[in-house]
């Protein structure tokens, strides 16, 4: 058993609250083997910023930048880096899985074992494919409709710190004390104080409660952005479908979030304040936060999903050199995921003794999510035919992913049938099936995109051949890895299991521990793939001096990669619903006279001050110490309130930089025609 | 998948009806994504070529339809496989073409998941197990479900689909075996460190061997008095097989009313009293002291956990980090 104490609550002290030296996890070589690799690259990082004199720069241009597109990167980064945690935690498990055979107990103890596949899931969903998809949004919606930024900078810059501080809050639990032995959900009683007294739960609430405040309020940030901001003569059903898509992810990010947030609030008081939300006695009802938290979890499901049928939206119309077949019924789907994205939770728990009907209902409810989502594989299909197919990276992403999420779906379909499911819930097929939709769709949407966008975003491409590598390992990968669950799941194994006894199963283990090995190539070859791209980024090969080097049809292709900081020296006037197409087709002469001073929000520190003090804040919630969390509840409150009488919110960006940098940009375009 | 009961038996056979009819549609959709990338791929200057071509009614009616033909079948199967299949529902019969006997009385087996074992009791012959289920071939078998601690769920994959146990709550699954032969049962909700060892051999018995089985049961001695039960639920892993001849009476009713411990007012009583008058509020002593967090009540700490006050080290197993837990919650101030 584990070792890793910490102090019963009743032990608190009043400067340490319940933290003491044994709260650090000294005798586990792994954690300490991992603390020491980490420990040394983040120094190393921190004297290499120091020598090359980085860190005013770093301050400057990007942790205070309230522009959306330097936002955007830094949610794509903190993304890209929780994805080699959260996969770390995949291979440990897939080992551990591989090992625990024949007896052998494996080489995971059940205390670390069960935090690891609650963390897997936790950062999986909350620090990687949450931030990869804000990350896009960000970047790509306000110059797809034209805009120079959303419509609240400053709040933009505060949401992007505290979904940074929850992810460094997840972090922190690595190292001091333990996380969440609960499963990703951390569904009570487990999670309660009775049964998990620890700090694990505690880090999971106050992780997911700061990252959640950035998630709510971004949502509320580029709903206002697409709402408002579109450029003259984009009406709503001119706007392209990664906006649509963006807009009801949104929505739908504005109006589940809050019921995680009260969810997660309720569990606090039953561990903080010893009431009875939860619990088994005094009229508690754990029941009700299992409905509470699916009431979020299945919308959080579309909120990841719906950007990347954008992306894989754009990318089949660019990449098949036509108009996207059906988009106004693809605007259709959309709306009618996000609409019944709220009627089907209850099929994550069919197996908790609901009745035949309601069974039933949330069953069938959850196919006829099905029909939209058919149709729109079917508008892709049709979007590449009679097109002229070019395989570039982007699309091949999306024809893997048309490939992958069409099973994925079929084996969702399946598990709404209520009977079907009594048999395949908690099983290995379930877990296949959700990797099937959030890798084959999520992952490889981003995966997409992130090849798709960032020639726009640093003005060269990423290189082809680490690509090529990357996701052909991904997606054998995949295959390897999540196959042999399915079978195992019709064979009735079931998830979260630390050991096996029956030998005949182990087989199959092995094959998927193979797929993780792929998929750990795969990683690797992304990483191979940006640096090799960014070494040889002055070539012809890769560098892109047009702004527009996939012969796009949306308006960021219209502005130079990178985009200035103004993003257009005017405001684009739209005719069409592939805005840029439609330019390029009438013969649309580039202005470069006549510009005017462009009228910009102004950098701010406060939102990583803000964040910074929440931070504090629930680690003294976390550890119980209070006095730390008392001071940066007011710290808090006070750089919030402070920020309110910084009246230097805006500044000009003179008209000669302006010219400056349109001559430059007309320079470069001449320069492109003549080579 | 390999059913060897008649609910399983259904279930399977839903799954593969269900697969079926969506590979109606998946697998010309697989096949028309190859084609179309192959077949319109750029280097193919044969092929037609109509960029600004993005709009077909027939088309449209086409892609939402065929899906939805689909749906609406699916949804006919899993409305009545729904019903037919409700683990609430008593069984209609023990295999295809074999009605159950009007004379026949179900058996019925009181399970509750522990910490991390399973509890058997067996009211119609007095007598109960730990991790060993067994049940006649071909007799209605009627479970009712609860948890002494956190969630589980029960699970005989040859038997029939899982429903979970929940503390304070009573769920209910009906199912028959027509195979005799030993199977695996398991938990298959994550319950906490000692969940992958929580499983169970599922013995399905001829009538004569059942009979035998019983009798063992009986003659094994041993009573599961409420005391015992209480010293049952601490926390321990992989147990072996335990059996009593004699279990108290009402212990399940008391287990599903968190109320086995002598002297603790039931679930059912406690809401009763909350709702006529304001005396249940003295159930909540301990809340809202100033000992905040700390403050989980004895009453609260020794029914969760199923160990009595003061006996330090029974949640501490459970979880690692709670040393000594179940002291009273007074004693330290901040």
């Amino acid at each position: 058993m584990a070792t890793n104490m910490t102090p019963s609550p009743l032990d608190v002290s009043p400067i340490f609250g319940r933290f003491t030296l044994e709260s650090l996890p000294l005798h586990e070589p792994i954690v300490v083997g991992t603390f020491c690799v980490v420990a040394m690259g983040g120094l190393a990082l921190l004297a290499t910023l120091t020598y090359f004199k980085l860190w005013a720069y770093l301050w400057k241009e990007w942790f205070t930048s309230v522009d959306h597109k330097k936002i955007g990167v830094m949610y794509v980064i903190l993304g890209i880096v929780m994805l080699l945690r959260g996969f770390s935690d995949a291979i440990m498990m897939r080992a551990q899985q591989v090992m625990a055979f024949h007896g052998s107990e494996g080489y995971l103890n059940p205390h670390h074992y069960d935090q690891i596949f609650t963390a897997h899931g936790v950062i999986m969903i909350f620090f990687v494919a949450m931030p990869l998809v804000t990350g896009l949004m960000n970047y790509v919606v306000p110059l797809q409709i034209g805009a120079r930024d959303v419509s609240f900078p400053f709040l933009n810059n505060f949401s992007f710190w505290m979904t940074a501080g929850g992810a460094i809050i997840v972090m922190m639990s690595l190292f001091v004390g333990e996380f969440a032995q609960t499963g990703w959900l951390a569904m009570p009683p487990l999670s309660g104080i009775s049964y998990s007294p620890g700090v694990g739960v505690d880090y999971y609430i106050w992780s997911l409660q700061i990252a959640g405040v950035g998630t709510l309020l971004s949502g509320v940030n580029l709903i206002c952005t697409i709402v408002k901001m579109r450029a003259p003569g984009m009406t709503m059903m001119k706007m392209p479908i990664f906006c649509w898509t963006s807009l009801c992810t949104n929505i739908l990010i504005v109006a589940a979030f809050p019921v995680l947030t009260a969810v997660l609030a309720l569990l606090s008081l039953d561990r903080y304040a010893g009431t009875a939300f939860f619990t088994n006695t005094l009229g508690g009802n754990p029941m009700m936060y299992v409905n509470l938290i699916w009431i979020w979890g299945h919308p959080e499901v579309y909120i990841l999903i719906l950007p990347a049928f954008g992306v894989f939206s754009e990318v089949v119309s660019t990449f098949s050199g036509k108009r996207l077949f059906g988009y106004t019924s693809m605007v259709y789907a959309t709306a009618v995921i996000t609409l019944l994205a709220y009627v089907v939770w209850l099929h994550h728990f069919f197996t908790m003794g609901s009745g035949a009907s309601v069974n039933s209902f949330f069953g069938i409810t959850t196919m006829v999510i099905s029909i939209p989502t058919g149709a729109k594989i079917f508008n892709w299909l049709f979007t590449m035919y009679r097109g002229r197919v070019r395989f570039e990276l982007p699309m091949m992403w999306a024809i893997a992913f048309m490939f992958t999420f069409t099973i994925g779906g079929m084996t969702g379909v399946l598990l709404a049938v209520p009977p079907a499911d009594f048999v395949l819930h908690n099983s290995l097929f379930l877990v296949a099936h959700f990797h099937n939709v959030i890798i084959g769709g999520v992952v490889f949407g981003m995966f997409a995109g992130i090849n798709y966008w960032f020639p726009k975003a640093f003005g060269f491409k990423l290189d082809p051949f680490w690509g090529k590598v990357s996701f052909w390992t991904w997606v054998s990968g995949f295959y390897f890895a999540f196959m042999p669950l399915y079978v195992l799941g019709l064979m009735g194994v079931t998830r979260r299991l630390r050991t096996f006894d029956d030998p005949s199963l182990q087989i199959w283990f092995e094959i998927a521990a193979f797929g993780a090995f792929l998929i750990a190539i795969g990683i690797a070859a992304l990483l191979m793939q940006i640096y090799v791209s960014i070494r040889d980024r002055n070539t012809a090969r890769l560098r892109d001096t047009t702004g527009d080097p996939w012969n796009g049809r949306t308006l960021e292709w219209a502005t130079s990669s990178p985009p200035p900081d103004y993003n257009f020296a005017f405001t684009p006037v739209v005719h069409d619903g592939e805005a840029w197409a439609d330019m390029k087709q009438r013969g649309f002469v580039r202005p470069t006279e006549g510009f005017k001073p462009i009228h910009m929000p102004r950098n701010t520190g406060a939102g990583l001050i803000i964040a910074g003090f929440s931070v504090g804040f629930g680690v003294g919630m976390i550890w119980y110490v209070w006095w730390l969390a008392a001071i940066c509840f007011v710290g808090m409150l006070g750089a919030a309130i402070g920020h309110t009488f910084n009246y230097k919110r805006d500044y000009h960006i003179p008209v000669d930089e302006v010219i400056e940098t349109e001559g430059r940009r007309t320079r470069q375009l001449a320069a492109g025609a003549v080579a | 998948m390999h059913p060897m009961g008649d609910v399983a038996l259904q279930q399977r056979d839903l799954v593969l009806i269900a697969t079926a009819l969506m590979l109606l549609i998946v697998i010309p959709v697989l096949a028309l994504i190859a084609l179309f990338a192959w077949r319109y791929r750029s280097s193919n200057e044969d092929a037609t070529y109509t960029p600004d071509w993005d709009h077909s009614t027939q088309l449209e009616l086409m892609i939402w339809g065929a899906p939805l033909l689909i749906i609406i079948c699916l949804g006919a199967v899993t409305w009545t496989g729904t019903h037919l299949l409700d683990p609430y529902r008593p069984i209609g019969r023990i295999a295809a073409g074999r009605p159950v006997p009007a004379n026949a009385k179900p058996l019925e087996v009181q399970v509750v998941a522990l910490d991390w074992k399973w509890l058997f009791i067996y009211p119609e012959y007095g007598f109960a197990t730990v991790n060993e289920l067994a049940a006649p071939v071909d007799r209605p078998i009627k479970f009712r479900l609860t948890s002494s601690s956190v969630m589980n769920a029960f699970y005989v994959p040859t038997l029939a689909g899982m429903v979970y146990t929940m503390p304070s709550m009573e769920t209910k699954l009906h199912a028959v075996i027509n195979t005799p032969g030993v199977y695996r049962g398991i938990s298959a909700n994550y319950s906490g460190a000692g969940f992958s060892g929580m499983h169970f051999q599922f013995y399905g018995m001829k009538d004569a061997d059942f009979a035998g089985w019983v009798a063992r049961n009986q003659g094994a001695g041993g009573d599961l008095s409420r005391a015992r039960y209480l010293d049952l639920v601490k926390p321990t892993q992989t147990v072996p097989v335990m059996r009593f001849a004699h279990v108290a009476p009402g212990l399940f009713d008391a287990v599903v009313g968190q109320c086995v411990e002598p002297g603790t007012p039931c679930m059912s009583a406690m809401m009763k009293q909350d709702g006529s008058d304001t005396a249940g509020m003295t159930h909540m002593q301990g809340m809202g002291t100033p000992a905040g967090p700390k403050a989980v009540s004895p009453l609260t700490t020794s029914r969760a956990g199923g160990a009595p006050p003061g006996k330090p080290g029974d949640i501490a197993q459970r979880s690692p980090s709670a040393p000594s837990h179940a002291t009273p919650p007074h004693q330290s101030a901040l």
